[in-house]
Parts: structure tokens; sequence; C-alpha cells
């Protein structure tokens, strides 16, 4: 509601033409709690890529069953412990990583691929058909994205896909926001009237010189939203809608793990602890990326 | 908005690709115990006109049916709403109550260890999993300290009261069972501090930003040079104006919490309608979910109308234009 207000008083245009990115790493590394959220997701992005090769125990990501191993507390052979079917918990939070970034990338490029267009139509069109767009916005916006996930997964069933499609469909209205109180704002810039006195087209227009200046705050919101993102499909798993056993997803290992307390509290310690890192790494990120990019909309 | 809402749950709940019918049927239904449950609820009908009953039925409170509990949507919400109510409201006020002073707080002390730890919390706070949190809160002080209990509303021997407002705090107030009312407070503690961290974290986190940028202007450094106290500099003046974004920040929150709320019932098995659409979900059972949706809806929409009306109330110079 307030956005569309604040990012017409407040937007500045972006500096044009190459950015400097020496010294905008610089500024970033000058910040404490950036570079630790930069470290711990440049550690997730490590395990997601090599997972698979580095665990002690590939075949638990795929849901083998070892009885005589069931339950076991952390030691040294299960650093995490092992869950009720004899699964390595290190194994299946390992693995776990990849599946919460394909989660995070699917649902963040789906909402902002559907987003973006619809903001900058809103924005920079305007008339009925923008003023619809942003009616719709309004209503998706009003509630909350985890009870609209859970309605849309309620009437598509349970599953990962199902998840992940119904949290990029309560997402995107937050790009169009963004994205459409940023184009109302440039549209009135000096050169956006140069360009249209020129004769450029509105294609050409919203190609050259709109959406450029629009990248730095959807960057902002990409490397938050991938945090909230896997926040909400682990929530998801948690209630039993998202992805299902054996899949190795957080939210379902703790979900399952829950049974199990307090005796077993590693089965849903450790997955939790691997959501809260991977969270916080991305959020950190997305503020030191916000102060740097967009230090205006600061807050 | 309210044309749109219902815009919206009619779309969810008729026009995606997902089939009630079948899903209330159950996976080992035959076509036509499938075409049966879909005349049924008049799912074979056009869009416009399924949209018109839809409507129309809302208008009479019908809510549907919920296929488990056998009661309408309508009288299952008007039992469990009260418990999420609570809940939130509290958890609300307890962020309120932390956040904004933690904030000036953090802002008046900047750079000192006060600071320090209440950034920690600000952005643990939104990182922390609600249901993570909530299951080691139980962990730690039901189960292995013995301290709160696990979850519910209330211990398995006491009595709720006679109903009075169906506010069960309120009404275990009114009608004097204090022992009832502590023991209510005891189950709500954990589940009120699970749903109400994540919302503290970001009321103290714009509390802040918005504070040191408030007193950085010239008319605080005014009121300072004309001698005022750094309290009365701080609580009066400068936390009125960084209240305004705060309240916005209070107001989103308080959408995210009823959202939240899905996770801490299921969590603490507190009988609101978090847990009643969570219950609904995993067994497909379709009316109650759309309920919920809408009636989370309209508290969300409700809230803003609130918050909009505060903004006069803090800034007499806030007019705004109509924006929803």
């Amino acid at each position: 509601m307030s956005t569309r207000a604040l990012s017409l008083d407040r937007a500045a245009p972006s500096a044009a033409g190459t950015p400097e990115w020496k010294r905008y790493a610089r500024a970033y590394a000058r910040n404490a709690s950036s570079m630790a959220g930069l470290a711990i997701v440049a550690i997730f992005l490590v395990i997601a890529a090599v997972g698979p090769w580095i665990v002690p125990y590939p075949e638990d990501g795929r849901g083998a069953v070892h009885l005589d191993a069931k339950l076991q507390p952390p030691s040294r052979a299960h650093w995490f412990g092992t869950d009720e079917v004899g699964n390595d918990v290190y194994t299946r939070v390992v693995l776990g990583a990849r599946v919460s970034l394909q989660i995070g990338l699917i649902i963040t490029v789906l909402a902002a691929l559907l987003g973006v267009p619809l903001g900058i139509v809103a924005g920079y069109l305007r008339g009925a058909a923008g003023e619809l767009i942003m009616r719709i916005t309004d209503v998706f916006l009003s509630v909350p994205a985890l009870v609209l996930a859970l309605a849309v997964v309620g009437a598509l069933g349970p599953g990962i896909l199902n998840a992940m499609l119904a949290l990029a469909l309560v997402w995107w209205p937050g790009y169009v926001r963004l994205v459409q109180g940023k184009t109302l704002a440039l549209a009135q810039e000096t050169y956006v009237e140069a360009a249209r006195a020129g004769g450029a087209g509105r294609l050409r227009i919203v190609l050259l010189h709109i959406l450029p200046n629009c990248v730095s705050p959807i960057v902002v919101k990409v490397s938050m939203d991938m945090g909230s993102a896997i926040l909400a499909a682990a929530s998801l798993g948690f209630i039993g809608l998202g992805a299902q056993p054996p899949y190795p997803e957080w939210g379902a290992m703790i979900s399952h793990g829950r049974n199990y307390l307090p005796t077993w509290w590693w089965y849903s310690a450790f997955p939790g602890l691997a959501i809260y890192f991977t969270v916080l790494g991305f959020n950190l990120v997305g503020d030191g990326l916000r102060d740097l990019l967009d230090p205006k909309s600061r807050g | 908005m309210l044309f749109g809402l219902l815009c919206l749950t009619f779309a969810i709940s008729h026009v995606m690709p997902g089939d009630p019918a079948r899903l209330a049927a159950g996976p080992d239904a035959n076509q036509s115990m499938v075409d049966t449950l879909r005349a049924r609820y008049g799912l074979d009908r056009p869009l416009p006109v399924q949209f018109a009953r839809y409507v129309g039925g809302l208008a009479r409170g019908d809510l549907g049916e919920s296929l488990r509990s056998r009661n309408t949507v309508r009288d299952d919400l008007l039992r469990y709403f009260p418990n999420t109510f609570e809940l939130v409201t509290l958890s609300l006020l307890l962020a309120v109550a932390l956040g904004v002073p933690l904030g000036m707080l953090s802002a008046a002390y900047r750079d000192t260890w006060i600071d320090h730890w209440t950034r920690v919390v600000s952005v643990s706070g939104v990182a922390l999993p609600a249901f993570w949190l909530g299951l080691m809160l139980q962990l730690l002080l039901a189960l292995y300290m013995g301290w709160l209990p696990l979850g519910g509303r209330l211990g398995l021997t006491a009595a709720p009261p006679a109903p009075i407002t169906h506010l069960l705090f309120v009404d275990a107030a009114l009608r004097g069972e204090w022992r009832t009312l502590g023991d209510a407070l005891a189950h709500a503690v954990l589940p009120v501090v699970t749903l109400c961290f994540p919302a503290l974290a970001s009321i103290l986190r714009v509390n802040r930003a918005e504070m040191l940028e408030t007193l950085g202007q010239d008319y605080i450094k005014t009121a300072r040079a004309q001698g005022f106290s750094g309290f009365r500099v701080v609580t009066r003046y400068a936390l009125r104006n960084a209240m305004i974004p705060t309240l916005t920040m209070i107001g989103l929150r308080y959408g995210w919490m009823l959202g939240g709320t899905i996770l801490v019932e299921t969590v603490f098995d507190w009988p609101g309608i978090g847990l009643y659409a969570v219950s609904a979900a995993v067994s497909s059972d379709f009316q109650p979910i759309m309920g919920v949706t809408l009636l989370i809806g309209l508290n969300v929409m409700l809230a803003n109308l609130l918050v909009d009306l505060a903004y006069g109330w803090l800034d007499p110079r806030i007019r705004r234009p109509r924006t929803t």
C-alpha cells in the first residue's frame, strides 16, 4: 500500500553507465554481516553443487532402509544421528541443500518472470490494463502467502512440484508492486521524456531505459526472496503438503522428526539449523546488496 | 477489494486444474462417484453460474460443509476463530511491546552492545523457521524442563469456563475462574512467544532504522539544543515520527501472523483456524480451506483499514488518497 508512495517521492535514478564493480565489491566487503551472509550462501551453494559426491551414505537420500541402525544418536559414523529407518541425517541434510536451492530458484525466478513484465505494463502503460493488474495484485497481497499457498496446494493436491507452483503463484505480486512503483517514477525522468521526444517507441524505452534501472531493486528482492521462498516451501513440507518422503527436504524431515521428540531430538534439530543458516545467509546478502544498490529503500 | 477476494477464492476452488470433487471422493473412487459429487457441489455447471451460486451462498453465510467434521464451515470457523484471535492478538501485543522499545533503545545506543544484541535478534527472528523454533522451545521448556505445558489450550483436568465472549481468557476472567485463567496463560506462553518472534524481529528492525533516520534530523537537534532531556527527545519527538513506517510493518505482520498460525497452531495443537485449515488440507477437505482463506483475507483488509486510520491519527498531515 505504501510502497508506491514511498518509491514515488524517494525515487532516484541509479547511476547510468558501467557500474564500478570493484568499488562496489569493496563497499560490500566493508560490512561484516554482509560478508558473513555471503560466506554462508557460498558454503550452501558449494554443498548444493557437490552434495551427492561428499555424503557418506548417498543411498540414504533415496530412502534406503537400514533398520539395524535406526535412531542412533550423533556419533563419528553418523554426525547428525540416524532417523527411524536408519538413514543418516547428515546425508539427508546435505542432500536437502540442493533441493532447497532448486525450490528457492524456481519460486523466485517464476515469480519474477511473471511479476516484472506485469509491473512494467502496470507502471508504464497504465490505463485500464494497468489498473486491473494492480487491483489483482492488491487482492493477492491481501491474503498471507502461506495461507494462499495452502489453499492452492489444497486444490492441486500435495507434492513438491505443486508446492513450488503454489508458492510461485502467490509470490509474483510482490514483484509487480516493486516494479510498478519504480516504473512510475522512472517514466517521469527527464531522460525517458527525452527518449520519448526523440521518437523512441514504447518497447525501446521500456527495454533500454526502464528495465535496466529496475534491475538493482529486483536483484535485492530476489536475494531476499530466496530465503523466504525456501522457508515457505519448508513450511509446506512441515505441514505435509510439500515434499513427500523419502525426498530429502528439510521441512518434511522436521515434520517426521517431530514424532520422535524429545528422545531422538537430532532428527528434527539439524534440518532446522540448516534452514535457519540458509535463510539467514540469503537475508544478510539481501541486506548488504540493498545497502549498496538501493540505499534509499532501507528500512 | 472484497469482490476481488471472492474472485480469487472462487478461482482457486473452481477454476484451477485440481479437481475438488476427485479430491473429496478419494483416490479409490470411480468416475461415477466423482460425477455424483461434482453434481452435488454444482461443479458441472458453467463457471458464471457457479460463481453466482458461490457468491449467493456466501451472502447467506454459507461457506460449505466440512467433509471431515460434518459441520458447516461457518460453525467450525465460529468455534475456532476466537482461539486464533486470542493467539494472534497476544503475540502482536507482545511483539509491539518488545519490538518498539528495543528498536528505540537500539537506535539511541547505536553501536553499543545493546544495539549489537538487538540486531542479532532482528536478523535471527526472520530467518528462524517458526515451526522449528516452536518445536525446540517445546523440547527445552516443556519436555526437558517441564516448566510449561506441551500444547493445547487447557490441561486435561481443567474445564473451560461457560462461554460469554468465546474468548477463553476473557471468559475465565469474567467468571472469576482464576485457576483456569492461569492454566490457559501457561498454555499460551510457548505459542505466543513462537508466533511473536519473527514479528518482533521485523518491528524492531524497522523501528530502529526509522529512529536512526529521525534522530539525525534538524528538529531533533534543535530539541536537544534547547535542553530537552535525551529521554524526552527520543520518546516524545522522535518516536512519533518513526512510528509511521513501524505501524505499516505492524499491519503487515498482523497478516503474516495469521498465516503463521498455520504452523504455530500445528506445532502446539492450538485449536484455531490455522490447525483447522491444515487438518482439512491434509485430508483433502476443500471447503474449510477456502473458508479460512476468505476469513484471513477479510481480517487483513480490516487490519489495513485500521492502519490507514492510525496514520491520520499519528500524523495529521496525512490525508492519504484512496489506494485500494
